[in-house]
C-alpha cells in the first residue's frame, strides 16, 4: 500500500451526517491516532474508513481505487479493523478465535494450510497468547481477550490494522500492554489507524494525532502540534496545561477546569 | 525399524477432541440406523422382530402385519428423521444467524406463520388433504420468515441479531393469538387440524414424503456449504465484514435454507418445538461453536431425537396415540434445562 485517504467523505447513519466532506490522509507506515470527544464522529470515520459504514459522498481510496468498490475478500487482505468491544459465541477458543482471521485466504473448499498455520502461530506470539490457546475466550480477562481479538486481526496479515477504542476498559496494566503491542506491530511496518480517549495515550503511541470535532478535522499533526491549549480547548472544551513527558518527550495533557 | 520422513500435517484450526469429534459421527449415524430400525417394530398392533425383517427381506402384500410395516411405520420412521434433521438444522442456522442462542423456527414465528396459513387454508378455502396443508404451510413459513427479516432490518444497522429476535417474538406471538381466535370462532373446523397443530409425522404418503425429502435434502447440503460462513458470521456483522466475508449474501442464503428446512418440516408434521433449540445445544458440548460441526451433527442427534420422541408417543399410553409434538416437548424440555445448568455450572 502506498496511499490512504479519504476525499470529501460524508457518513452517517440515518439521515443525521456524521461526517460531512471531510478530507484525510492516512501516512502509511505510521501510527495514527483519532481523537475527540464523545459523539465526534472518530468512530464512525474509522468504520468509514474500513468500508463497514458505506459513504454517502465522497470516498476512501486505497492507492487511488474506492474502496467501496473493490472485492470485499481482496480488501479483508488489504485492511484489518477491529471494532469496539466485540463479543465472541460461547465456548469459542483463543485459538479458534484467532484462525477465523484466515478467513480472507481461504478458498470454498480449502484445507487448512501450513501458511494459516504459521500466521496463527505468529499472531499469538506477538500477542503472547500461546499459553491460553485451548482456553475458551469467554474465560478469559478483560486483557487477555483484547488480545486474542487483535490476534485475529494480525492472523490477516494486513499491511493496515484499525482499532476502535482498543485500551477502553482495560485496566493501567493492560492499557499499556496494548500501547506497546502497536508500538511492536508498527515497527513491523504496519500502518495502524486507531481511535483513543486518552491524549495521552495518543502521544506515546502516535506519530500523527487526527483531533475531530463535530465531524471536522480541527488540527492534525505530530503530537508536538496537535496537543496545545488551544487545540484541547477547541475540541474538548477543557482549558488545560501542557507538560513535556520526563520519560519520553512527548507533550503531556493536565487538563485543568471546563473552558468557560 | 525404518523412519518414513513426511511433512509434518498442519494441525486444525482447532486441537479440540477431533477424535471425538470424528467417531461420533459413525456412531450417531449407526445409532439412527437403529431407532428407526425400533421404529418400524413398534406400534399399537404387536409385530415381532422376525416378521419386520421377513417384510424387507420376502415382502408379501398379503400379509396384514408387511403392510404396516411397508406403508405405515418406514414412512413414519423416515418422516420423523428428516423432519428431526431440518428442524436441528434450521436451529442451529437461525442461532448463528442471529447470534441468539435461544433462536428456533418457533421463536422466530416461522412455524407460527405455518400453523396460521394452514388455519386459513382449512376455515376459509376448504382445503382438508394433507398435501395441501404442505403447499400452505410451506408458503406460510416463507412469508412470516421474509416478513420477520424485513421488520428486523428497519432502522438503525439493518437486520441486527436484537431486532430480528424482537421481530420474530412478536410477529410469532400475533400470528398464533389470530390462530388461537380462528379456532374459537371455528370450533368444528378446527377439529380437522386440530392433529396436525400438535405436530404428528403418522400417516404420511410416501409420495408427499419423498417431496418433502428433496426439499429438506437441498436445504441440508445448503446450510452444511455455509457452516463456515455461518461461523465467521457468529463473531458479528462488523467483524465477518472486515474479514471479507458477503454478510448480505450469507445471510440471504442462510434464511433461505432456515425457511427450505423449517417450511418443509412443518408441512410434513405440523410445529414440532424444541428440537431445533435442544439438538445443536447437545452436539455443541463436543463439537464447540464451530458450525461445520455443529451442522451436520446436529442433523444427526435431530433426527435420532425426533425418532425416539415418535417412538415414545406411541408407546407411553399404548393403544392410544399421543401428538408427537407434545412428547418433543415433554422430552426436549427437561433436557434443554438440564444442558442449561450444565452450562452455567462450568
Amino acid at each position: 500500500m502506498n496511499t490512504f485517504l479519504a476525499e470529501k467523505l460524508s457518513l452517517a447513519y440515518t439521515s443525521e451526517r456524521i461526517i460531512d466532506g471531510l478530507d484525510l490522509e492516512i501516512p502509511v507506515g505510521q501510527v495514527t491516532a483519532l481523537v475527540g470527544p464523545n459523539g465526534c464522529g472518530k468512530s464512525t470515520l474509522l468504520r468509514g474508513l474500513a468500508r463497514l459504514l458505506k459513504p454517502q459522498g465522497g470516498s476512501v481510496l486505497l492507492d487511488g481505487a474506492a474502496i467501496h468498490s473493490l472485492p470485499t475478500k481482496q480488501l479483508a487482505r488489504e485492511i484489518g479493523i477491529l471494532p469496539q468491544s466485540p463479543v465472541a459465541p460461547e465456548g469459542l477458543t483463543v485459538r479458534e478465535l484467532v484462525a477465523q482471521g484466515r478467513y480472507p485466504h481461504q478458498h470454498w473448499f480449502q484445507q487448512w494450510s501450513s501458511e494459516d498455520e504459521q500466521a496463527l502461530q505468529h499472531a499469538l506470539q506477538l500477542t503472547k497468547l500461546q499459553p491460553l490457546a485451548e482456553r475458551g475466550v469467554d474465560t478469559l480477562s478483560g486483557g487477555q481477550r483484547q488480545r486474542a481479538w487483535i490476534a485475529m486481526t494480525l492472523a490477516q496479515e494486513t499491511n493496515t490494522i484499525l482499532l476502535d477504542e482498543p485500551t477502553t476498559f482495560l485496566d493501567l496494566a493492560h492499557q499499556i500492554e496494548v500501547l506497546d503491542l502497536v508500538h511492536n506491530l508498527n515497527q513491523q511496518g504496519k500502518t495502524i489507524i486507531l481511535v483513543l480517549h486518552d491524549l495521552n495515550h495518543a502521544a506515546r503511541c502516535a506519530h500523527h494525532i487526527v483531533a475531530l470535532h463535530n465531524g471536522q478535522v480541527v488540527a492534525q499533526g505530530t503530537p508536538h502540534e496537535v496537543i496545545v491549549p488551544d487545540v484541547v480547548q477547541r475540541v474538548f472544551g477543557v482549558e488545560s496545561h501542557i507538560m513535556r513527558n520526563p520519560v519520553t518527550g512527548q507533550p503531556m495533557c493536565l487538563p485543568v477546569k471546563l473552558a468557560g | 525399524m525404518t523412519t518414513v520422513q513426511t511433512q509434518p500435517r498442519p494441525a486444525q484450526p482447532s486441537q479440540r477432541a477431533n477424535t471425538l469429534r470424528l467417531l461420533a459421527f459413525p456412531l450417531m449415524a449407526a445409532l439412527l440406523l437403529l431407532v428407526m430400525v425400533a421404529s418400524t417394530a413398534f406400534g399399537a398392533a404387536e409385530i415381532e422382530p422376525r416378521i419386520v425383517a421377513q417384510s424387507v427381506t420376502q415382502f408379501d402384500d398379503t400379509n396384514t402385519s408387511h403392510l404396516v410395516i411397508r406403508n405405515l411405520r418406514m414412512p413414519r420412521a423416515v418422516t420423523a428423521a428428516l423432519v428431526g434433521a431440518a428442524l436441528a438444522v434450521a436451529g442451529a442456522v437461525m442461532q448463528g444467524l442471529t447470534r441468539n442462542p435461544l433462536a428456533d423456527s418457533g421463536l422466530l414465528g416461522i412455524e407460527a406463520g405455518a400453523a396460521l396459513a394452514v388455519m386459513v387454508a382449512v376455515l376459509y378455502l376448504g382445503v382438508n388433504s394433507l398435501s395441501s396443508f404442505a403447499l400452505f404451510a410451506f408458503v406460510g413459513a416463507g412469508v412470516s420468515g421474509a416478513a420477520v427479516y424485513a421488520i428486523g432490518s428497519v432502522g438503525r444497522g439493518g437486520p441486527t441479531p436484537i431486532k430480528l429476535t424482537i421481530a420474530g417474538a412478536a410477529l410469532g406471538t400475533m400470528l398464533a393469538s389470530i390462530t388461537s381466535l380462528l379456532a374459537i370462532m371455528h370450533p368444528l373446523s378446527y377439529d380437522q387440524v386440530r392433529f396436525w397443530m400438535a405436530g404428528s409425522v403418522a400417516g404420511r404418503e410416501m409420495e408427499l414424503i419423498a417431496q418433502g425429502a428433496v426439499y429438506i435434502l437441498i436445504g441440508l447440503v445448503l446450510a452444511i456449504l455455509l457452516g463456515r460462513q455461518i461461523t465467521t458470521l457468529s463473531l458479528g456483522d462488523d467483524i465477518a465484514r472486515s474479514l471479507g466475508l458477503n454478510v448480505l449474501w450469507v445471510k440471504l442464503l442462510s434464511a433461505l435454507a432456515v425457511v427450505v428446512l423449517a417450511g418443509t418440516s412443518v408441512s410434513l408434521a405440523g410445529p414440532i418445538g424444541f428440537v431445533g433449540l435442544v439438538a445443536p445445544h447437545a452436539v455443541r458440548f463436543f463439537t464447540g461453536p464451530d458450525y461445520r460441526w455443529v451442522i451436520p451433527y446436529g442433523a444427526l442427534l435431530g433426527a435420532i431425537f425426533m425418532v425416539v420422541a415418535d417412538v415414545v408417543s406411541r408407546v407411553v399410553m399404548r393403544p392410544m396415540e399421543l401428538p408427537v409434538g407434545l412428547m418433543t416437548a415433554a422430552i426436549g424440555g427437561p433436557i434443554f434445562i438440564y444442558l442449561v445448568r450444565a452450562k452455567v455450572k462450568r
